[in-house]
């Protein structure tokens, strides 16, 4: 049996496997199926201090080897989820994380201080890339300015650990995460889904109401690894990588490429036991090639 | 009602292509079947087919207990259903189950009231299950079947087992001709409720019709979806306040009173 703890900051995580905001509801839809507290964390659905109702129907495409969607933070508003939803999920035995989102930077800091009271919460993942909503979410994260304020921002008032989820849609993510690092995150979780688009050529029409949404699944891996390694040698705060992880040997590689932990999305629609054959796999992985700690693994890429 | 969902890997017993564009799935378990009312869905996981990524949401088409068997009646429209065509038996599929609401079966007090399933195209695969629920539960089902032609009725003899069966084709080969809300039956004889599930538009008609009449109506909607179990939120219909709710957890079966259909 490897170590398989590790940290974010000062979170320390059972494991390094965890799930992604948007695939995993709050956890309890999944609980059917497995034990959800052998999870490193859980990163819940994206929430804002207003409630959303989030895009028109229809949101999502299925595409080769992965999916549209732009479903636009459809969520019941962080008072909805501190009175009715954190008492259902506070005493799961993982890291609940909540993702953070706004769509300027005052509702970014109402939610995340509204999410700052609940005991139980010891992260918060602000959310600047959310490419389906036309105010705030991925307009924050696309340049370094914009990143840095509400990082900036959200700092003041935020205590316990702050993770900032990055988007693709950049010509440097570098840059981007050099700046919420310089504003005080505690780390990055990269990549968001990548923008992207599906037409039906039969009826000469988007597959989409919003037209364009994100693209996520084993598709976006390759990019999603990329831009991994080159974060993992911008900064020094740790990295969080997701994008098309669909088994323990796609975790493996973001560990060399030097992520810290990862986060399992939208596989969870496919198999919803992924997450736990990933934990079961590194741990094999680990044995079998000697390695007494996962930790070992991050960044350790044989160049 | 919370139900717990399995994931189970089944074994082909059976599939039979009843037509050119569909076929009919067995399937069976070696632990016994869950619970599974009508109306509910499943997903079932399609491997080995390159443009196939997400699961593919089927509605139940009977439950067979005492072979421990389920029927799914596949129509084939896209990579993923041709895919679930050439299953032979033997094959182990990785299924979903039980998923979403069914339809509400009527309680004992409204013996003798007179219940119309109403299906249309493939919609008419949940409409089996739930006659034969209802004729178990002392029930007298009719049933009004619509397609565009007569080779697309599908299982016509085991509809006609459970009940008395009109049909509406939209050339007239077989049945009255046109679509299934000008059916003579309608003006004749009024039911008590009508339980539906096909083409939006078709179940948009039957709804109004229902709702003109005031006629308690059931409806099976079947959006797009990924996850299928209310994590995703992909699949959204709005109900009658205007909020997206998922079709997925909170249907796929919804009376048409909390939809905005009639609004």
């Amino acid at each position: 049996m490897a170590e398989l703890n590790v940290n974010i900051g000062n979170l320390p995580l059972k494991n390094p496997v965890m799930t992604a905001s948007g695939t995993f509801g709050y956890g309890i839809e999944y609980a059917d199926f497995m034990d959800i507290s052998r999870l490193g964390g859980i990163f819940v659905k994206g929430t804002t201090i207003q409630p959303r109702e989030g895009n028109d129907y229809p949101r999502m495409a299925e595409t080769p080897s992965g999916m549209l969607n732009a479903v636009g933070l459809q969520n019941k508003g962080a008072d909805y989820f501190a009175e009715h939803i954190y008492p259902e999920i506070k005493d799961i035995d993982t890291n609940m994380i909540v993702n953070v989102s706004g769509s300027s930077v005052e509702t970014y800091v109402e939610c995340a201080e509204k999410i700052a009271e609940l005991d139980k919460i010891p992260a918060i993942e602000l959310n600047i890339s959310c490419p389906n909503v036309k105010q705030g979410g991925m307009a924050f994260g696309v340049t370094a300015c914009g990143a840095g304020e509400v990082v900036k921002a959200v700092r003041k008032v935020y205590p316990k650990t702050l993770i900032v989820k990055l988007s693709p849609n950049v010509t440097d993510i570098t840059e981007i995460a050099k700046a919420v690092e310089a504003e005080g995150a505690d780390a990055v979780s990269l990549i968001n889904t990548m923008l992207g688009m599906a037409i039906d050529a039969e009826r000469r029409k988007p597959l989409l109401s919003t037209i364009t949404g994100g693209l996520s699944g084993p598709c976006v891996k390759p990019v999603a690894l990329r831009m991994v390694w080159q974060t993992y040698h911008a900064v020094k705060i740790p990295i969080i990588g997701l994008g098309g992880i669909s088994n323990w040997k796609d975790a493996v590689e973001f560990l060399l490429a030097g992520a810290s932990a990862i986060q399992i999305g939208t596989y969870n629609f496919i198999d919803p036991t992924v997450s736990i054959k990933v934990i079961d796999g590194l741990n094999d992985y680990c044995d079998r090639h000697g390695f007494k700690s996962v930790t070992e693994l991050i960044g350790a890429l044989n160049i | 009602m919370y139900m717990k969902k399995y994931i189970l890997d089944m074994k082909v017993t059976e599939n039979c292509r009843l037509h050119k564009n569909y076929c009919l799935l067995k399937l069976t378990s070696a632990d016994n079947l869950p619970e599974i009312f009508p109306g509910q869905f499943v997903e079932v996981r399609v491997e080995n087919s390159p443009t196939t990524f997400l699961r593919r949401p089927i509605s139940v088409n009977y439950v067979d207990k005492s072979r421990n068997e389920l029927w799914l009646l596949i129509q084939l429209v896209g990579d993923g259903t041709r895919k679930m065509a050439a299953f032979h038996p033997g094959d182990i599929v990785n299924i979903m189950l039980p998923l979403g609401n069914g339809f509400t079966i009527p309680s004992k007090e409204q013996e003798g009231k007179r219940f119309l399933l109403i299906g249309g195209g493939v919609g008419t695969a949940p409409m089996l299950y739930l006659g034969a629920c209802l004729k178990e539960a002392g029930f007298e089902p009719a049933f009004l079947l619509g397609a565009r032609s007569e080779s697309d009725v599908l299982q016509l003899d085991e509809f006609r087992r459970l009940g008395k069966v009109y049909i509406t084709t939209e050339d007239g080969s077989l049945g009255e001709k046109g679509y299934v809300t000008d059916h003579t039956i309608l003006k004749e004889v009024r039911f008590d409720r009508i339980y539906t599930c096909g083409p939006k538009p078709m179940m948009v008609a039957v709804a109004r019709y229902a709702g003109a009449e005031a006629i308690s109506c059931e409806v099976s909607l079947e959006n797009t979806m990924a996850c299928g179990i209310g994590a995703c939120l992909c699949c959204v219909e709005k109900n009658k306040e205007g909020h997206n709710v998922c079709v997925c957890a909170e249907g796929p079966v919804f009376n048409i009173e909390k939809l905005s259909w009639l609004n």
